[in-house]
């Protein structure tokens, strides 16, 4: 460093100005974020309540297969022998045969729980989210079965790209801390 | 009266949603049934976002490192393809900062989103690295940047005037994906983002179709996305030029020789200027008061010309869209349903709630067309004015808003290579060559 004082040109001078400005909005851009409480991260989800099950889930998802599942809430489950969540409109028969199941998957397990009530459950690595079985369900069952984003599976894309396309408006985005809108709690 | 007919609606639409879930009781098990576990596997921890912002800072500092301190490129590669690695394939590409423009903008303008701190993060961090040390975050950092670093082979001088030219459309880009982030209508950096589904191994065809075009691009020309679409560069442009430390090619004076501005691939060295201009100092003063006072034409003209626009920008709203449709359907212009309308109706609300929605947000994307209207007009008339001030320069420098900072000039510069020859030669061994040649030299 000299002793003299090095005179500041006029260039030097406004580029401090400017970075000085710069250094001030980040601070206060900074400020704001934090000022306007917890600055939570957010995930994306379904809300039941809004979803028409259009099928898009199941191809929009820039993942293959797609991160939405179906979830089956057992406690709203009437566990019905003739479950149309299961069972196609027009089959054969009543039989567990394939075709006589809507899932096109064949994703969803019967199993016998005791006379007359069935227990139905999603094998999710089958699931493709195209949300048949739930439309079956909402119609003439109970409606407990729902689609829902599957957070091991979903990268949370800033943007969702089944967002961008869902008709109903249904995909939200909802605190991480709780990332799951289902109808019962637990 | 209004309100009566809400409650009334509401009541119905309770009631249906209670018949729904009562059409069968649930069963009273008589052998102990328990209903098994409903899993719900939770997102990504919280901490891991952190670590996130802590890589980001890390690798923004290395950069800064790399390119101004150690002056060295092939170190740089190391970061180029880690970033690539970490926050391309790694973290999906997702979140960045380049679609982290659109959270601020919607935070900003929407009180019911509250900004994620790694959205905030990755949005100031790298503008507060250009403030001091230019665009680092583009040297070594980002990971759309880095995806068209390492494809780069052979790249070409772009013209100046269609480098001018295009490099006008980021900032549309980035005034539009502003809007309508700010509106709520979409995110399209997200959207059209080139690279995106390399990282996440998945996408649209059409994407598929972009990202490839873009990469075969990358191959001849330096970062085109980087330079002709990025709005986030945007910012970047703005502020390097007030950075503290610079690029600066040659560490003492300049020879001249040229052959910096040759190797940049991203035309970024400007050289230096003639001692008289083509043009005297009265004709450029005419020139610029023309200019300046043409600025607030340009300004009120984009303003007038993008308003008129704005019921054609508001379609992308889906709301909008709804909305338009419900009533062409309500008037009987239009036979049948689409998806939307179908959900919407579905959900059993009166279509007046659709089109007070719509208007609202008709209303806000008028207000919101004024403004970007006027920062097209003000990006034209300022790029025009810049291209006509004469700068002055007597050596070849690095434009500090265009620089990506990506260290290629320095290995060229005769002046640098001077430099390193004796910092080797000399007895403090502190570059990496000097080491490597002592090693080599050193008997056994």
């Amino acid at each position: 460093m000299s002793d003299e004082p090095r005179k500041m040109t006029r260039r030097e001078f406004l580029t401090e100005c400017v970075r000085g400005a710069g250094l001030l909005t980040i601070g206060g851009l900074l400020g704001g974020v934090v000022s306007r409480g917890r600055a939570q991260s957010t995930v994306w989800q379904i809300d039941p309540d809004k979803c028409t099950q259009c099928e898009k889930c199941a191809t929009a998802c820039v993942l293959n297969p797609s991160a939405v599942k179906c979830v089956h809430e057992y406690a709203i489950c009437g566990y019905c022998e003739l479950c149309f969540g299961y069972l196609a409109d027009q089959r054969p028969d009543d039989t567990e045969a394939a075709e006589n199941q809507r899932c096109p998957t064949n994703a969803i397990r019967r199993s016998f729980v005791e006379d007359p009530y069935y227990q139905y459950v999603i094998d999710e690595s089958k699931c493709i989210g195209c949300g048949v079985c739930v439309k079956g369900c909402q119609t003439f069952g109970n409606g407990s079965l729902i689609l829902q984003i599957r957070h091991d599976r979903c990268i949370n894309c800033n943007q969702c790209a089944i967002a961008d396309v869902c008709p109903s408006d249904a995909i939200v985005r909802v605190p991480a801390a709780k990332p799951y809108l289902l109808q019962t709690k637990g | 009266m209004l309100r009566i007919a809400c409650l009334v609606l509401l009541l119905l639409y309770l009631s249906v949603a209670a018949l729904a879930t009562e059409r069968f009781p649930s069963p009273e098990f008589s052998q102990g049934y328990q209903f098994p576990q409903i899993t719900t596997p939770q997102p990504r921890d919280q901490v891991l976002s952190y670590i996130d912002i802590g890589v980001l800072f890390a690798a923004l500092a290395l950069a800064a490192y790399l390119v101004l301190k150690k002056r060295s490129r092939r170190d740089l590669v190391v970061l180029v393809i880690f970033s690539l690695l970490y926050f391309g394939f790694y973290r999906h590409g997702c979140i960045c900062s380049i679609g982290a423009i659109q959270n601020v903008a919607l935070a900003l303008w929407n009180d019911n989103y509250v900004l994620p701190v790694t959205a905030g993060a990755f949005f100031l961090l790298p503008l507060l690295f250009a403030l001091f040390f230019g665009r680092v975050f583009c040297a070594g950092v980002c990971p759309l940047g880095m995806a068209q670093e390492v494809v780069l082979l052979r790249p070409v001088k772009v013209p100046l005037w269609l480098d001018n030219a295009l490099g006008t459309v980021p900032y549309f880009y980035l005034g539009v994906a502003v809007l309508f982030a700010a509106t709520e209508s979409a995110f399209i950096i997200c959207q059209y983002d080139p690279f995106v589904l390399f990282f996440r191994m998945g996408g649209s065809v059409g994407m598929l179709i972009f990202g490839v075009a873009m990469l075969l691009l990358a191959t001849v020309v330096g970062r085109p996305y980087c330079r002709y679409l990025c709005p986030y560069g945007v910012l970047l442009r703005l502020l390097s030029p007030f950075a503290k430390w610079q690029v600066k090619i040659s560490p003492e004076d300049c020879h001249a020789c040229h052959l910096c501005a040759d190797a940049c691939p991203y035309g970024a060295i400007k050289p230096p200027t003639p001692e008289v201009g083509t043009v005297s100092r009265q004709e450029g003063k005419t020139r610029l008061a023309v200019l300046l006072a043409l600025l607030p034409i340009l300004v009120l003209a984009g303003a007038g010309l993008v308003r008129l626009g704005s019921p054609l920008l508001a379609q992308v709203h889906p709301e909008v869209r709804l909305a338009d449709r419900l009533w062409l359907e309500e008037q009987g212009r239009v036979e049948g349903r689409t998806e939307a309308t179908e959900a919407f109706f579905i959900h059993g609300l009166p279509n007046m709630d659709a089109y007070r929605e719509a208007a609202a947000i008709r209303k806000r994307f008028d207000t919101g067309s004024w403004i970007l209207g006027a920062w097209i007009g003000l990006v034209l008339g300022l790029r025009i004015i810049c291209m006509s001030v004469r700068r002055h320069s007597q050596e070849y420098q690095a434009d500090p808003a265009a620089c990506m900072a990506c260290a290629r000039c320095y290995a060229l510069c005769p002046v640098e290579h001077a430099r390193v020859q004796a910092l080797a030669g000399g007895q403090t061994p502190v570059h990496e060559h000097a080491d490597a040649s002592i090693d080599t030299e050193r008997p056994q």
